[in-house]
Order: structure tokens, then C-alpha cells, then sequence
């Protein structure tokens, strides 16, 4: 039987070394030409936000303004489909401030004519979600060049990168044809945008249906007074979308330091009891001499208990 | 009851001594993992596993539980009942995805430990082969449960990877193409899956823990092994289960829930993909489809074969990556050597090393996007795979000779007393303490 499988290993072995040898020969024989995707595309730049490590907090003041970025520019095509009205309060909206928002809310939320049994729509409660402004796929892709604007509630999340990428690519619109990379080299000829695509090297291939959402300094005006430059909007909105995609994180960091504290803890005292426990039974079969006589009725004791030979 | 010393059961309570005259299960438990299991004395850290990875089991079964409560087997609800429900609305529900989660890691973690140390301490040899081939059915039984767990929040790597590993069916022949949209209820992965993946996830886990017990029965018959391989020989070998190696293992699983803590609640997504936070998309291929991190040896492999060499290379790929599981299945008679432990085996120690750097090399090569740089070292590291198995450890189990063995486990533990403890003719290492003794 040991023949056999040593066969078996020795074809299945034949056979990698084969697809080896073969696909080295198609590599040197034929190199592949590097894809412009791969060579433009850019990883996410550095993005230090407040939430960011162990100790890391939401910074209220940032996510609402993120949020007044959320709901003056990108609400215009983006849902967030899992984030209620109510979450708000969670980043410092009172009651009444999120009741008006809900019903101030530019799309309204799709409803039936309680008279006619109609389709209709109403006002935004506090309880609904984020709605989508168009009414379904087919009008999204149709009002966007046939792309469709993602849900952006799990974004930081459901990319590589996650808030550094949005940040990113919300800065990250070049000209194609000006643009040089690192080395001084341009884009080539077939990398460069299609009809209503704009060139971004953040995005996975470089072309995006998007067009720049953030287009000038002061396109927000800040309740707060911050400055509202592209890269500060771009910070804010990247900052409010890590709390719609994670809006426990504080609470799972401050639970997570008291289980982290209760653990160890307990690994210590389970420690010391464990060696208690063996130091006995180790001196119990160990030839080291004569035990002193404090020790000598413990470790009786203890064999006894444990039913240890002595 | 392995051993003549292992201490009866005797009710220390009038209560436990009445039920236990009429169902003995008091009985059972104390011998299975009280004070009446011997073990022998001189177990080391790499022990720990077992006792590590039926914990997760318990982890796994009870926080899955409480997620089904929640969780909408549909593929209209699935995301939404895991990402908005689940995540946001149902009370610590994010602490419950997330141990599930990372909880079916640290479970591979803790299994792949104690498979490996299965494979340096022989572990897998007379009179424990069943206990190893029981073990190999659990594995196969988590991989299953783990893949159908990724398929339910119905996320884009939840669909696309029910897509390929389905897939692998259709690399047969005739009867490959039936048999997978059998085992789908469908052409593509869609609710007649899902439902049926939903039903299975549950399911397997009892399936596993029944198993389990099988497992620890029949590791009860022979007894544990221990590091030298040596079999006990008297009272003086073994320590009871309790008090001792529960005081051991409970610590040690203080240490590895912190770990398990560390990442729950601070790097919750460290160890899956983004991609899997996009609702599914069967008209969406994602840019990479990799399966979680505990398969990416496996994928590595299946990914190696890119020649069709008589039969199609899809078909090589599906085949070697049954195989290089079910091989495992042989192990008993495939490493004849007499020997248990790698301890005493200065030849298969290197090569087991080398094992283990190519299952971890395996693993890179599988976990990543295709270049023809990883492709070929997957195709390396696969054959060695192979090779090591098939090949190498017949030959070694063959021809090395062992060092020599200790007489006795409690000779072993006495550090300091190797002339003792060496077998009788076995020349002392010059330099070490038994030299002294001898002259």
C-alpha cells in the first residue's frame, strides 16, 4: 500500500512539476505586459482620524459635520440604507434636531395613500432609514450613465483601506491627460477615461463612473466654523462613514477593555493556582532531599487529595 | 477506564451518589475528565489543543444559537439581518457576530495546533490510529460547517465562494455537473442553497461535538500520549486529569481567550475580506475570490494545477486537494517507524519543520491574488506537500535511526538523572550531566 501512495505522490508531484515548467516557459517565453491598472493604481493615503487605535473615540463635532457633508453633496445619489434617522442622536442630534431632519429630508420615503391605497410617499420618520433618492436600480443606473451609486452605510468597511480609501478617492481626481506617476510617467493611451468616466488612481481601475462630488473649497458651509477646504470635507465624510458602517465601536472598545482586564486577571490567578496545584506534585516524585517540616503535612495533604503515590 | 490505578468514582454528596446509582453519568464524567482519568505527567504546552479547541466548539455552538434567533435565511434578508439587525439593532448582537466570527478562527487556530502536534508526536500510531482518523473526521466536518457559515450573511464573498466550491463537483466527468446543481437546488447559488446551507450550518455542529465524544472515547482506551512517546508503565507515570491538567489547561485558555478578546473587540475584521461587506452579486465577479485565511493552503493547492496532463487541470486541482486530506487518513501506516515522538527522530524532526514552513508557504501562495511568482511557489510548496507525505516519510520511517528512547515518563521528568533514564548499552551524550554519573 505505501507503493501505491508513494505513486500517487509521486504523479501528483509529476504533474505540479509540469504545470511549473510549463507556466515558467509561457512567462519567459511570453511576458506579460503590466495592466495600466495595476501600475497607476495608487494604496490609500495616510488618514489619521479620532476614532483611529485601542483608545480611539468618535469626535462628534466631525461626524455631524461629515454628516452635513453626507446630506448636502453625496445624499444626492448614495443611500444609507442601514443608518435610521434615530442613530443620529448617537452623535449628538437631539430629539427634536433628528425629528426635523427625518421630515426636512429631500426624498421622502416611498408610503401607500391611506385613502385610495395608492402608492404615495411621506415624510421621513426618525425610525426609517436613509432612503435611496431614486426609486429603484433600473432609475439609479439610468439618471448615472448606467453605474449605480453603492449603499454607503458598510463602505469603510467593504473596501481595502476603508476610511483612508475614501478619503483618497474623494481627493483623488487628476486630469488624465497632465497626470505623471511617481516616475514621470503618463498614462497610456488605452487607460485613459471613457465617455463619463473621470480618471482617479485610487480606483481600482483608475476610471470611475463618479464624477468629483467635492469640487471646490466652501461647497459646505460648516455649522461649526471649520474651514470646509476639499480635504477637510473629504476627512469629515470619511470620518462620519466609519461611524455608519461601525456606530458600536465605542462601546465594543470599552467592553473590550473590560473583558481584556477581567481575562487577565483570571489568567493570573489561574496561573498561580496552577502551579500550586503541580509545585506539590512535583516535589511529591522529585528526589530533592527532605521537604521542610511546614511543607511536609501540605504535600501529605495534597497527595491525599489528589490521590498521588508518594 | 484505561489504567488499574485510575481512582473509582466515589459521591462525595448523598444527591450525586443517588443519581449516580441510577444513571451513572457522575461516573462517566469523572472518569472521562475528572479524577479517575490518569494522564500521563510529562505533557507540554502543544497539549492544551484539545481542550482549547472544544471550547471553541461550545463558543461556536452557543453564540450561533443565539445568532439564529435573529438571522433571515432569505436572499432578500440575509445581509440585512446580519449587518443591520444583528450589528446594529438586537442587544450586543455585534458581540455575538463578531465571537462567532472570529471564534470559527481561533477554532482552526487551536485545531491546526493540535493537528500538528498530532503529527510530531506520532500521535496518529498504534494504538491511537482511531482516535487520529475520528479527529480527521471533525476537521472535515468544521471545514464543511465553517464554508457554509461564510455563505449565510449573503455577502459577495459568501456567494462567489459558494459559487467555486461548488464548483468543484463539476470537475468530474458526466456525473460533476449533475451532482452540483443536486447539491445547490439550482444552476447558481440562490435560495434553494442557502436555506439548505442555513439547515446544514446548524446541523453539523452536534454532528461534531457527538463526534468529539467519540474522539476523547476512544483516546480513553490506550490513554493520552505524551511527549516522549514512551507508554506509561505505572502510577508513578501519570498525574489524575483533575486536579492537575484542568488547573493547566484552564489557565492556558485564560491565555488564548485574551488573545481571542484582543481581536473580538479591537480587530474585529482583521481576518475576513471587505468584500464580504457588499451584498451578493451573481452579476458582479469580484476583482479576487479568495476563501477565508483556514483554507488558503488548500486553495493553493487546488490553484497549482494549470496543465491539463491527460485529464483537465481543474480536475488534477480537485483531486490533489481531496487527496492531500484524505492522505491523512493513512498516516498510521504510512510512518511505520517504531518511534512516536519527533523528539527521538532527528530525521523526521527536520523534515516535519520543513512541513510545517510549507504549509504556512502554502498558505501565502493560496491567500493571494495570482501572480506568476506565487503560482510558482505554490506549485513548489504543493508538491512538496506531497512529496513529504507520500514520499519522504516512508523513506524516513525506513531508514533513520532513532535516538534512544527513556525507560520510563518518570524517569524522564527527573531532570539531571539521564544515565537512569537512558536504556540500558545507550551511550550518554559526552558533556552532559549523565557523563559524570558514568565516570
Amino acid at each position: 500500500m505505501r507503493f501505491i501512495l508513494g505513486f500517487i505522490g509521486a504523479v501528483f508531484a509529476g504533474v505540479l512539476l509540469i504545470s511549473l515548467i510549463t507556466g515558467l516557459a509561457t512567462y519567459f517565453s511570453n511576458p506579460p505586459a503590466p495592466l495600466a491598472a495595476e501600475e497607476f493604481h495608487l494604496q490609500p493615503r495616510h488618514l489619521a482620524l479620532a476614532s483611529d487605535g485601542p483608545f480611539g473615540k468618535f469626535d462628534n463635532q466631525q461626524l455631524q459635520r461629515g454628516f452635513q457633508v453626507y446630506s448636502e453633496v453625496c445624499s444626492a445619489c448614495h443611500s444609507l440604507s442601514l443608518v435610521s434617522f434615530r442613530d443620529l442622536r448617537h452623535i449628538g442630534y437631539s430629539e427634536a434636531e433628528v425629528k426635523k431632519i427625518a421630515s426636512d429630508w429631500k426624498t421622502q420615503v416611498p408610503s401607500i395613500n391611506p385613502d385610495t391605497g395608492e402608492p404615495a410617499t411621506r415624510k421621513a420618520l426618525p425610525s426609517d432609514t436613509f432612503p435611496s433618492p431614486f426609486p429603484n436600480e433600473v432609475a439609479a443606473r439610468a439618471a448615472n450613465n448606467n453605474a449605480l451609486p453603492p449603499d454607503l452605510s458598510l463602505i469603510t468597511k467593504a473596501r481595502h483601506g476603508g476610511a483612508a480609501y475614501v478619503y483618497s478617492l474623494l481627493t483623488g481626481y487628476r486630469d488624465a491627460n497632465t497626470y505623471r506617476d511617481e516616475h514621470g510617467k503618463p498614462l497610456p493611451a488605452d487607460a485613459k477615461p471613457g465617455a463619463n468616466l473621470h480618471f482617479n488612481p485610487w480606483f481600482a481601475n483608475l476610471n470611475i463612473a463618479m464624477p468629483p462630488p467635492l469640487t471646490s473649497d466652501g461647497q459646505v458651509t460648516y455649522a461649526d466654523g471649520t474651514k470646509p477646504t476639499v480635504d477637510q470635507m473629504a476627512k469629515d465624510i470619511a470620518a462620519f462613514l466609519v461611524w455608519t458602517g461601525e456606530p458600536n465601536l465605542a462601546s465594543r472598545r470599552a467592553a473590550g477593555f473590560a473583558v481584556v482586564i477581567f481575562l487577565l486577571i483570571a489568567t493570573i490567578l489561574g496561573y498561580l493556582a496552577y502551579h500550586q496545584i503541580w509545585d506539590e506534585a512535583k516535589r511529591a516524585v522529585r528526589p530533592t532531599g527532605p521537604l521542610k517540616p511546614e511543607n511536609q503535612a501540605k504535600s501529605r495533604r495534597a497527595k491525599a487529595k489528589a490521590g498521588v503515590a508518594g | 477506564m484505561s489504567f488499574s490505578w485510575a481512582k473509582p468514582y466515589e459521591p462525595k454528596h448523598p444527591l450525586m451518589r443517588w443519581i449516580d446509582e441510577r444513571l451513572p453519568l457522575p461516573r462517566i464524567v469523572y472518569g472521562a475528565v475528572g479524577g479517575g482519568y490518569p494522564v500521563p505527567r510529562n505533557l507540554n504546552y502543544w497539549w492544551n489543543f484539545g481542550f482549547t479547541a472544544a471550547l471553541f466548539l461550545a463558543i461556536q455552538i452557543v453564540t450561533g444559537i443565539v445568532l439564529a434567533m435573529h438571522y433571515t435565511a432569505s436572499t432578500e434578508g440575509a445581509f440585512n439581518s446580519v449587518n443591520q439587525l444583528i450589528m446594529r439593532d438586537v442587544n450586543a448582537g455585534w458581540l455575538l457576530r463578531y465571537a462567532h466570527m472570529n471564534g470559527a478562527s481561533f477554532f482552526f487556530i487551536a485545531v491546526y495546533i493540535h493537528i500538528f502536534r498530532g503529527l510530531y508526536y506520532g500521535s496518529y500510531k498504534a494504538p491511537r490510529e482511531l482516535v487520529w482518523m475520528l479527529g480527521l473526521v471533525i476537521y472535515l466536518l468544521m471545514m464543511a460547517t465553517a464554508f457554509m457559515g461564510y455563505v449565510l450573511p449573503w455577502g459577495q464573498m459568501s456567494y462567489w465562494g459558494a459559487q467555486v466550491i461548488t464548483g468543484f463537483f463539476s470537475a468530474f466527468p458526466l456525473v460533476g455537473e449533475p451532482i452540483r446543481i443536486w447539491l445547490l437546488g439550482g444552476y447558481a447559488p440562490d435560495q434553494a442553497a442557502l436555506t439548505r446551507f442555513f439547515s446544514l450550518h446548524y446541523l453539523l455542529p452536534f454532528v461534531i461535538a457527538a463526534v468529539v465524544i467519540l474522539h476523547i472515547w476512544a483516546l480513553h482506551i490506550p490513554g493520552s500520549g505524551n511527549p516522549t512517546g514512551v507508554d506509561v508503565k505505572d502510577e508513578r507515570d501519570t498525574l489524575p486529569f483533575h486536579p492537575f491538567y484542568t488547573a493547566k489547561d484552564g489557565w492556558f485558555v485564560g491565555l488564548l481567550l485574551l488573545i481571542y478578546a484582543i481581536v473580538t473587540y479591537f480587530a474585529p475584521n482583521y481576518l475576513g475580506h471587505p468584500d464580504n461587506y457588499i451584498p451578493a452579486n451573481p452579476l458582479a465577479t469580484p476583482a479576487e475570490i479568495v476563501p477565508e485565511w483556514y483554507f488558503w493552503p488548500f486553495y493553493a493547492i487546488l490553484r497549482s494545477f494549470t496543465f491539463d496532463f491527460i485529464l483537465e487541470a481543474k480536475l488534477w486541482g480537485v483531486l490533489a486537494m481531496f487527496s492531500s486530506i484524505l492522505l491523512l487518513f493513512f498516516l498510521p501506516w504510512i510512518d511505520k517507524s517504531p518511534v512516536r515522538s519527533g523528539s527521538y527522530r532527528p530525521v523526521f524532526k527536520r523534515f516535519f519543520w520543513l512541513l510545517v514552513i510549507d504549509v504556512i508557504v502554502l498558505g501565502w501562495a493560496g491567500g493571494g491574488a495570482p501572480t506568476p511568482f506565487r503560482n510558482a511557489v505554490g506549485q513548489i510548496s504543493a508538491a512538496y506537500y506531497f512529496l513529504h507525505f507520500l514520499v519522504i516519510l516512508p523513506l524516513v520511517s525506513a531508514f533513520e535511526t532513532p535516538l534512544p528512547l527513556p525507560r520510563s515518563i518518570s524517569e524522564s521528568v527527573l531532570h539531571g538523572e539521564a544515565a537512569e533514564a537512558a536504556p540500558i548499552g545507550a551511550k550518554p551524550r559526552p558533556g552532559s550531566a549523565a557523563t559524570a554519573v558514568v565516570e
